[in-house]
């Protein structure tokens, strides 16, 4: 297949194109400094896309967590195996049948895909300009957790939250050091395939909890 | 076997039967009212989405330089994203004909002894015909996202290349689900519906052998391939079965990873008129040490098709800035009107028009160049500036003519060339050129104008025909000259 490739590279270089330098054009997406600002942006965006967001502080995480495993009417709930937060989630998920993330997915995928209500993750970050949530999924949390159950509840720290995706990259260099996967995530599921009509709950979680603790 | 545009057969769909499609697509009432409901929703959309005129100028600008500096490095790039996915594990394989993307894809499920391909959205798949392909070879291509998926169960093809199944209303939805899908009650409540395309294709991501996906943007400085939707299907696709297969053109490449948040942005306010798209997925490597889930291997089929003699002009480069957002057909009063199946190539509309040339050659899209009225409106929504009326006026001449100043012909030069037009152009000139000639021509014209035949073919199927006037221009003003004398 070189000689393709090759084909195809020598035709691209006949063309001579003359390289462009760096433009100097401004932009600046929304950014602010403003604590109470980016809090309000990042709850009002992830709200309009329909996730549900629920402030607390560290101290009442385990009961916050196993009251939204109520009013959700959780049973089954997969968690990672590690995390700043593991140990509440752990204590609040004891009145639930619960599995641990910590064997490959091919070895319990139907149980995944068809016994479990909800996974619980950390996250990466917050982006305020679009009520974004990132993740970076790894060992402890892998990349289904947060896709395959119908129910997310993510846990993000309000001292993560930064103004704009730009901003996050070049902050924390991401050319630098590229994950498997990261996922930008701005509500549950949708689709507007039928009719334009907003439907929640496509292929990916119907329900998009977001815990956001307020560590500052 | 299912109909689309009222009657004409859907294997039948192609650019050389434009005018015969766009009749029957006119003549659709559904059809028609579908696609306006849908058109009108969008430009809407769009139009909130870029509330600030100066923010909407600086971000195009932006993006349009974005892509034209990738562009100007293509082939050094290509190498570079290239060489960075092999290096995180990515399996690269370049394809210069849809053959050739064909064969290697089948060649990888060949490897797997897979039967079961499940799809993301990816309109490249749907240029190489992939499905098509692979079932010729007993292998099984389900489409994932929802439109696509109705689009399918059909038999059809996707008339948006943003919303596959937007010519039909949630009645057709209904009836094509009842048709093909066993136990289905019949319903127009959407979320019933999507709830039922989302159960009947839980277990297929379940069982999948191999994902395969599209690409919206592939970042040469890392080798990472860059994802956007909203359903989650296309994290589905790339996350369960233990292979994915990234298909994609090569002109989508940029350079930097910080060129892609400005570039994300502009597509999805142009798309959707959204902020920001459910999910953003970032690929870059297959399943690492250690980790639970997630493709053991991970391909990237770059694919050319004519793109690279798109590029070899400077001018029609531009085309290949297109980040497939769909604006462009969202505002043409054209696609508005006949919908996407009437062009009869994988991308319909403005866009469809200036590259579909370059795929299947200007014999067979000749007539697509031309169905437009060079309102503009294209240009001026494209969030990377291309100048989509000045390219079609362009590929309207390299159909007529053969290429110039020593240009390299594209294919299909002068497919639209015609020998009487041109002895007609000629003939003109000469006589626009001989003033009693002129004279001679537009007098007999003036006192032959009685034999006008009323019925003068394409011109009065809408139009009454022409008739001289009774003086010609010089004659009134010759007139006009002597009354001002006298």
């Amino acid at each position: 297949m070189s000689s393709v490739r090759n084909a195809i590279l020598s035709r691209l270089r006949d063309a001579k194109p003359e390289a462009k330098t760096m433009e100097d054009i401004t932009y600046q997406p929304w950014v602010s400094t403003d604590e109470k600002l980016i809090t309000a942006r990042f709850i009002k965006g992830l709200s309009a896309s329909h996730a549900e967001v629920i402030s607390t502080g560290h101290q009442d995480l385990s009961k916050l967590i196993e009251k939204v495993a109520v009013d959700k009417e959780l049973q089954r709930i997969v968690l990672g195996t590690s995390g700043e937060f593991h140990e509440q989630i752990v204590q609040a998920s004891k009145s639930l049948k619960t599995d641990f993330f910590d064997c490959d997915i091919k070895d319990w995928k139907s149980t995944l895909f068809n016994d479990v209500d909800a996974g619980i993750t950390h996250c990466l970050a917050g982006i305020a300009d679009t009520g974004t949530l990132v993740l970076w999924p790894d060992i402890a949390e892998p990349r289904t957790l947060s896709l395959v159950p119908p129910c997310h509840i993510a846990l993000v720290k309000r001292s993560t939250i930064v103004s704009n995706f730009a901003e996050l990259m070049e902050m924390q260099a991401w050319q630098n050091n590229m994950p498997t996967n990261i996922v930008l995530i701005s509500g549950p599921s949708k689709t507007a395939d039928i009719q334009q009509t907003l439907a929640y709950g496509a292929h990916g979680p119907s329900q998009l909890v977001v815990i956001l603790i307020e560590d500052l | 076997m299912d109909k689309a545009n009222n009657g004409v057969h859907i294997q039948e769909l192609a650019p050389e039967h434009f005018h015969d499609q766009s009749k029957a697509a006119l003549a659709d009432p559904q059809l028609r009212q579908n696609f306006r409901g849908a058109m009108d929703y969008l430009k809407d959309k769009r139009k909130t989405a870029f509330s600030d005129p100066a923010e909407e100028k600086r971000i195009r600008d932006l993006s349009e330089a974005i892509r034209q500096r990738s562009l100007s490095k293509l082939p050094d790039l290509l190498e570079q994203l290239e060489s960075n996915c092999i290096k995180n594990g990515i399996q690269v394989h370049w394809a210069e004909t849809t053959e050739q993307a064909n064969s290697i894809i089948a060649g990888i499920a060949g490897q797997h002894n897979a039967k079961n391909i499940i799809k993301g959205k990816s309109m490249v798949s749907e240029e190489i015909e992939l499905n098509h392909e692979m079932e010729k070879l007993g292998i099984e291509c389900l489409e994932s996202d929802m439109g696509e998926y109705i689009v399918q169960l059909d038999g059809d093809k996707p008339s948006h290349i943003i919303m596959p199944a937007i010519h039909k209303n949630k009645q057709e939805v209904s009836d094509t689900f009842e048709k093909h899908l066993d136990d289905f009650t019949p319903t127009i409540d959407v979320d019933q519906l999507i709830k039922t395309g989302r159960t009947r294709l839980r277990k297929k991501f379940h069982d999948a052998d191999i994902g395969l996906s599209g690409v919206n943007f592939a970042v040469a400085e890392t080798g990472t391939l860059c994802l956007v939707e909203n359903e989650g299907n296309g994290r589905m696709c790339t996350t369960v079965p233990n292979v994915h297969i990234a298909i994609t053109g090569i002109e989508k490449v940029v350079e930097f990873l910080s060129d892609v948040p400005p570039l994300y942005s502009a597509l999805t306010r142009s798309a959707t008129g959204q902020a920001i798209t459910t999910y953003f997925n970032m690929i870059s490597s297959p399943r690492r040490a250690g980790e639970l889930d997630g493709p053991e291997e991970v391909h990237l089929v770059l694919l050319d098709n004519g793109r690279s003699q798109a590029f070899a002009d400077e001018e029609m480069r531009q085309t290949l800035q297109c980040i497939r957002c769909g604006a462009c057909m969202n505002h043409c009063p054209v696609y508005t009107r006949i919908g996407g199946h009437a062009y009869g190539t994988t991308y319909p509309g403005p866009i469809g028009q200036i590259i579909s040339p370059h795929m299947m050659g200007l014999d067979d899209t000749k007539d697509l160049v031309t169905a437009s009225s060079l309102c503009g409106a294209c240009g001026e929504v494209c969030p990377v500036n291309i100048p989509i009326p000045e390219m079609l006026q362009r590929l309207r001449q390299e159909a007529k003519n053969p290429p110039k100043n020593n240009s390299p012909a594209i294919k299909g030069q002068a497919a639209a060339a015609s020998k009487i037009e041109l002895l007609a152009m000629k003939g003109f000139a000469f006589a626009a050129s001989h003033p009693s000639l002129y004279h001679l021509g537009s007098w007999s014209a003036t006192k032959m104008r009685s034999f006008m035949p009323s019925n003068i073919g394409a011109w009065t199927q809408c139009r009454t025909a022409p008739k001289p006037a009774g003086k010609t221009l010089h004659q009134l003003i010759k007139a006009r000259k002597q009354g001002q004398k006298s």
